[in-house]
C-alpha cells in the first residue's frame, strides 16, 4: 500500500503533487460540465420540439438571448426576476443538506409577501419608510419561517414526509391567502382584482443606483453568500451536514437532531418569506393572487442545477430569470405561447434528474488509475 | 486446468494492479484457485482482499492485470460479464429484498426473469432445485422475518440457482453465529469437494480457515506475498505471512482496581424496538469505575436497542441512567460533561457519516470545541484537518488522505477512524458493540488492549459482544441478557463458558 501522505513511512510510487492537483481540478470539474452537458441535451431536445411544432429552433434561441441576456434592458429584466428565484432557491437547497427535500417554498412566499403586506397596513401614512419597510420585512421572514420550520417539525416529531407536506401546505397557504384578500383585507378601491391595500409609493424599495433593478438582487446575493459560509464554516452547518450525512450518527453524537432539521427549514422558509417581502414591497405594492408567479417552484429547479449549493444558486438563478424574462418576447414574435418556456424549464428539470445518474461514471472524471 | 467433468469453475489472476488516485491499493497480485476446491484470501485491513475480487467480478477495472477463467483469458468488463463466466459473489451486507418471500428473490434475481411470472410453475421448478441442494429455507416466508443464517443460506441459493460455478464470499460468517457459520461451511465444502463448485473466500477468522479450506493466498499491503496447502501450514505461519514481521500488540495487563466507585448505573430501562415491541425490560446494571461489563447473549435479545437507548439512538420508554449518581441524557451536554464515547457495531451505519471526508467524520466529536471552533460557532478547517492528520498516524488509520470519503476506506479502518475519535481524549464511561466485528487479528489484538487499556485508566466499560470468547478474554463481569432481561450476573472469576452458555439458551 502506497499512500501521499506526509505522515506516511512507507515509501513506493509517489505521483508529483502538480498531478495530484490537476487530477483534483479533473474530478471536480464533473460538477460543471455534467449540469452544462444536461443544459445542451435539453437545448437539442427542445429544438426537435420546436421542429415539430414547425418553428424554428434558431428564431428561438436568438430570441431568448435577446430577450434574457441581450439587451441592457433585458438584463434588468432578467436580474429582476432572478432575485426571488436565488432566494427560493436557498429555501430547497439549505433543508437539503440535512437530506430534507422541501419544494413547498411557494407556500411560504405567497404567506411572506401577505404578511408584509398586512402588517404594513398599522403603519401606513404616519410611519417613515424605514420603518415601514423593516417591519414588513420582519413580518415576512417570520412568517416564512413559521410556515416551513413546522413543515420540519412534522417531519422530525411525527415522521410525516416533508416533501409531501410541505406541498400541500402552498395549497393552504393559497386558500388563506384568498380567503382574507378576498375578504377582511380587500381594498375597496380595487374591485376588480382582489389585493390588499397598497403600501404606496413612497414606501416601495427603490433600485439599485444606475439600474432598473430592485435591491432584492443585492440581498439575494448577500444571503445567498452567508448562507454558504453558515452551512461550511460554522458549527451549525457542521452539524446540519452530520444529521444530513447520517442522522443516526449525529443522535450517538448527542446532536439536537430536531432542533437543527427545524432550524435549517425555518431559515429556508425565511429565506421563501424574504422572497415574497421583495415581491410585495419591490413589486407589486400589495399581495394579491400574482404573488403565486410560481416562483417557489422554479427556485426547486435552480437548486437543483446549483446541486444544493447556495452560492452555485446565484448564476443558475439568474440563468433561469432569464429564460423566464424572454417568455414574453417569444410569445408575442413567434406566436408560441407564453407557456413555451415553463416547457423548456420543465423539460430541464427532466433531463438534469436524469444526468444525475452520470456522476461518477464518466472515466474522464474518474481519478487516475495509473 | 480444462478439465470438463465438473462443473466447477476454475480462476486465476495474473499481474492484478489497482490505483486509486494516489493509493495503490492492490499491486501485482496474481493469484490461482483450482476448480473444486476452497480457497480463503487472507489480509490485514486494508490488505486489498475486497479490491481484488471486486475487480474479478467487475465492479473495479483493473489498472492493469488479466483474469483466465479455465484456462482462457477474458476481459470482465462489468458484473454481467462476470455473471456469463459464473462468477457470482455474496456480500458481506445483505442484497435481498426484505418484504419479499425466499421464492420472490430468486425468481426475481434472474436476469431472464419474465415480466409476468407463472407462479405455480416456478414455485414448482424451485422446490425441485432445493431438493437438489443441501441447504433448505422456507421459500414462502418473507426474507424480513428470516434469521441471519437463514439468509445468509438464501444469498448463496440465490448464486447457486442463477447457476454461477465460482462463488466468492466476502466475510460471509461475521454476521452468523459459530454453528450457523459451521452449518454453511460444511455443506459448501462439501459441494466443492463433489465438484460442483469453487470458492474464494475472505475471512478474518482462522479458525474457519484450518476447519474448511484447502488452500490459501496471501495479501500484504496490497501485494501477493504467497499460497499454499491449508494442511502444510500452520495458523502461525499464515498470520505471519499477512503481517510479516511487525509485532503484534501486547496484551495488556490487567491492573487490579481498588477503587469501588459506581460509574454508570442503568435503572430499570424499558425500550421498545421498532415495531414497538418491548425490545428491554427493566434492565438494572452498574458498573464500576475500572471496570469491564461483558454482556453476552444471542443477538436479538434486546442487545443492540440496549447500546441505541445508551448512545442517544433511541428513546427510552421508562427508566433512568445515572453517571456518577447524577442522572444522565445523552445529549452532547451530558457526553462531554461526563465523558461519555462509544464504539457501536457497524461503525458506517452507526458512528460515521459515509460521504464526509475522513476529517470530518474524525471531527464529529471536537468540531464545537478548541481548536477547531474556539467560540463554538465557528470552524477552522486548518485545524480540523491537523487533528486528523495526527490522528491517522497515531491509529495507523490507511486512507489516501484526509480529505477522502470515509466510505472509501476498508472496513476495518473505518473502525479504526471512529475508535482515532472516540478513544483519544478522556474517557469515563465507554459503550463498546461488537468492537472486533470485520477485523484482522492484528487490529483485534489492538482494540482489546486499547479498551483495557481504558479500564485500566478507569473508565467503566459496557461491552456488548456475541463473542463469547471476547467476553471471557475482556470482561471483569458477565452479564447474560435473555428476551430483553439480564438474566444473569456474575464476576468473570466465578463463572465458566457453560454457566453463561447455559443462561445465554434462556435457562436461568
Ligand atoms: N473506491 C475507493 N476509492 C479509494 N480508495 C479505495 C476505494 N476502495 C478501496 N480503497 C482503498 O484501498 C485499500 C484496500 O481496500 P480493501 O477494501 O480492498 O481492503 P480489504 O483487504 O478488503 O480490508 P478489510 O479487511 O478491512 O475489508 C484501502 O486502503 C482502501 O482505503
Ligand atoms: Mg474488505
Amino acid at each position: 500500500m502506497t499512500v501521499i501522505n506526509p505522515m506516511s513511512s512507507e515509501a513506493g510510487t509517489t505521483l508529483s503533487p502538480v498531478r495530484v492537483f490537476f487530477d483534483q481540478v479533473r474530478t471536480a470539474s464533473e460538477y460543471v460540465i455534467i449540469p452544462l452537458l444536461a443544459l445542451a441535451v435539453t437545448c437539442i431536445l427542445f429544438s426537435g420540439l420546436l421542429l415539430i411544432l414547425g418553428q424554428s429552433p434558431v428564431d428561438f434561441f436568438e430570441l431568448l438571448w435577446r430577450g434574457g441576456f441581450g439587451t441592457p434592458f433585458s438584463w434588468q429584466n432578467t436580474l429582476t426576476r432572478s432575485s426571488p428565484l436565488i432566494l427560493t432557491a436557498l429555501c430547497v437547497a439549505i433543508p437539503a443538506q440535512l437530506g430534507l427535500v422541501i419544494i413547498g417554498g411557494e407556500g411560504a412566499l405567497v404567506l411572506g409577501g401577505f404578511m408584509a403586506a398586512i402588517t404594513a397596513l398599522p403603519f401606513l401614512g404616519w410611519a417613515p419608510p424605514a420603518v415601514v419597510l423593516s417591519v414588513m420585512a420582519i413580518a415576512g421572514v417570520t412568517t416564512g419561517a413559521v410556515w416551513i420550520g413546522v413543515v420540519g417539525a412534522l417531519r422530525y416529531y411525527r415522521g410525516i414526509n416533508e416533501t409531501i407536506s410541505s406541498l400541500l401546505m402552498f395549497y393552504i397557504a393559497i386558500a388563506i391567502m384568498n380567503f382574507f384578500v378576498e375578504g377582511a383585507f380587500k381594498d375597496l378601491a380595487n374591485p376588480n382584482k382582489p389585493s390588499t391595500k397598497s403600501i404606496g409609493d413612497a414606501n416601495m424599495i427603490g433600485k439599485i443606483p444606475g439600474m432598473d433593478v430592485h435591491w432584492g438582487f443585492v440581498v439575494g446575493i448577500a444571503v445567498a453568500v452567508i448562507l454558504w459560509v453558515l452551512m461550511n464554516r460554522t458549527t451549525f452547518g457542521f452539524a446540519a451536514r452530520i444529521t444530513g450525512g447520517n442522522i443516526r450518527a449525529a443522535k450517538a453524537q448527542g446532536l439536537p437532531v430536531g432542533l437543527l432539521m427545524i432550524s435549517a427549514c425555518a431559515i429556508a422558509g425565511g429565506c421563501a418569506g424574504l422572497a415574497g417581502f421583495f415581491e410585495v414591497a419591490a413589486i407589486q405594492g400589495k399581495a394579491n393572487a400574482s404573488l403565486a408567479a410560481g416562483y417557489g417552484f422554479t427556485g426547486i429547479l435552480v437548486a437543483f442545477l446549483a446541486r444544493q449549493n447556495a452560492l452555485a444558486a446565484v448564476p443558475f438563478a439568474i440563468l433561469l430569470g432569464g429564460i423566464a424574462a424572454a417568455g414574453g418576447l417569444i410569445q408575442r414574435r413567434m406566436g408560441l405561447p407564453d407557456a413555451t418556456v415553463n416547457v423548456l424549464t420543465g423539460l430541464m428539470f427532466v433531463v438534469l434528474l436524469v444526468s444525475e445518474t452520470l456522476y461518477g461514471r464518466i472515466p474522464l472524471f474518474k481519478p487516475r488509475e495509473s | 486446468m480444462t478439465d470438463k467433468t465438473m462443473p466447477a469453475v476454475g480462476l486465476e489472476t495474473v499481474g492484478m494492479t489497482k490505483i486509486f488516485g494516489s493509493l495503490v491499493a492492490l499491486e501485482d497480485a496474481s493469484i490461482r484457485v483450482a476448480p473444486g476446491t476452497m480457497h480463503a484470501l487472507l489480509g490485514e485491513n486494508g490488505a486489498g482482499k475486497s479490491t481484488l475480487v471486486k475487480c474479478i467480478m467487475g465492479f473495479y477495472q483493473p489498472t492493469r492485470g488479466k483474469i483466465i477463467v479455465d484456462g482462457v483469458e477474458e476481459i470482465v468488463r462489468n458484473p454481467r460479464d462476470a455473471m456469463k463466466l459464473k462468477l457470482g459473489m455474496v456480500y458481506q451486507h445483505f442484497t435481498l429484498v426484505p418484504s419479499l418471500t425466499a421464492a420472490e428473490n430468486l425468481v426475481i434475481s434472474r436476469p431472464d426473469c419474465p415480466s409476468i411470472v407463472n407462479w405455480t410453475a416456478e414455485l414448482a421448478n424451485l422446490e425441485a432445485f432445493l431438493d437438489r441442494m443441501p441447504f433448505k429455507v422456507p421459500l414462502r416466508t418473507p426474507v424480513s422475518s428470516l434469521s441471519a443464517g437463514e439468509k445468509q443460506k438464501l444469498e448463496i441459493l440465490k448464486q447457486l440457482y442463477l447457476d454461477r460455478r465460482f462463488l466468492i464470499l466476502d466475510e460471509p460468517t461475521s454476521v452468523l453465529t459459530p454453528g450457523e457459520a459451521d452449518e454453511i461451511l460444511g455443506l459448501l465444502r462439501d459441494m466443492t469437494r463433489a465438484g460442483e463448485l469453487t470458492i474464494l473466500m475472505i475471512t478474518h477468522k482462522f479458525r474457519e480457515v484450518n476447519a474448511y479450506c484447502d488452500e490459501v493466498s496471501v495479501l500484504r499491503r496490497g501485494k501477493y506475498v504467497g499460497s499454499g496447502k491449508v494442511s502444510d501450514l500452520t495458523t502461525d505461519e499464515m498470520a505471519h505471512m499477512m503481517i510479516g514481521d511487525t509485532k503484534l500488540r501486547e496484551r495488556s495487563a490487567r491492573v487490579e482496581q481498588g477503587a469501588d466507585r459506581t460509574v454508570l448505573e442503568l435503572s430499570a430501562l424499558f425500550a421498545s424496538d421498532d415495531e414497538g415491541l418491548p425490545a428491554i425490560a427493566s434492565v438494572d446494571l452498574k458498573v464500576k469505575a475500572g471496570e469491564i461489563v461483558g454482556i453476552a447473549g444471542v443477538s436479538g435479545n434486546g442487545q443492540s436497542e440496549l447500546v441505541e437507548v445508551l448512545s442517544g439512538q433511541r428513546d427510552l420508554d421508562d427508566g433512568r441512567i445515572f453517571i456518577n449518581g447524577q442522572p444522565f441524557e445523552p445529549t452532547r451536554q451530558h457526553m462531554d460533561k461526563f465523558k461519555v464515547f462509544g464504539l457501536p457495531e457497524e461503525p458506517l451505519k452507526n458512528a460515521t457519516a459515509p460521504r464526509l471526508s475522513v476529517a470530518e467524520n474524525m471531527a464529529m466529536r471536537s468540531f464545537d470545541k478548541p481548536p477547531i471552533s474556539q467560540n463554538g460557532w465557528w470552524l477552522s478547517p486548518r485545524p480540523m484537518k491537523a487533528k486528523a492528520r495526527e490522528l491517522i498516524a497515531q491509529y495507523r488509520v490507511k486512507t489516501p488522505g484526509p480529505d477522502t470519503p470515509i466510505q472509501n476506506l476498508s472496513g476495518g479502518n473505518v473502525q479504526r477512524a471512529v475508535l482515532a475519535r472516540e478513544l483519544s481524549g478522556d474517557v469515563e464511561v465507554l459503550i463498546v458493540a461488537n468492537p472486533c466485528f470485520g477485523l484482522d487479528f492484528a487490529s483485534v489484538a489492538d482494540i482489546r488492549a486499547q479498551i483495557i487499556e481504558q479500564r485500566n485508566s478507569g473508565a467503566a466499560v459496557l461491552l456488548v459482544s456475541e463473542d463469547l470468547d471476547e467476553i471471557l478474554e475482556l470482561s471483569d463481569r458477565v452479564a447474560v441478557m435473555s428476551e430483553g432481561h439480564i438474566t444473569y450476573v456474575s464476576p468473570i472469576g466465578e463463572t465458566d463458558r457453560n454457566t453463561i452458555g447455559h443462561a445465554m439458551a434462556g435457562g436461568h
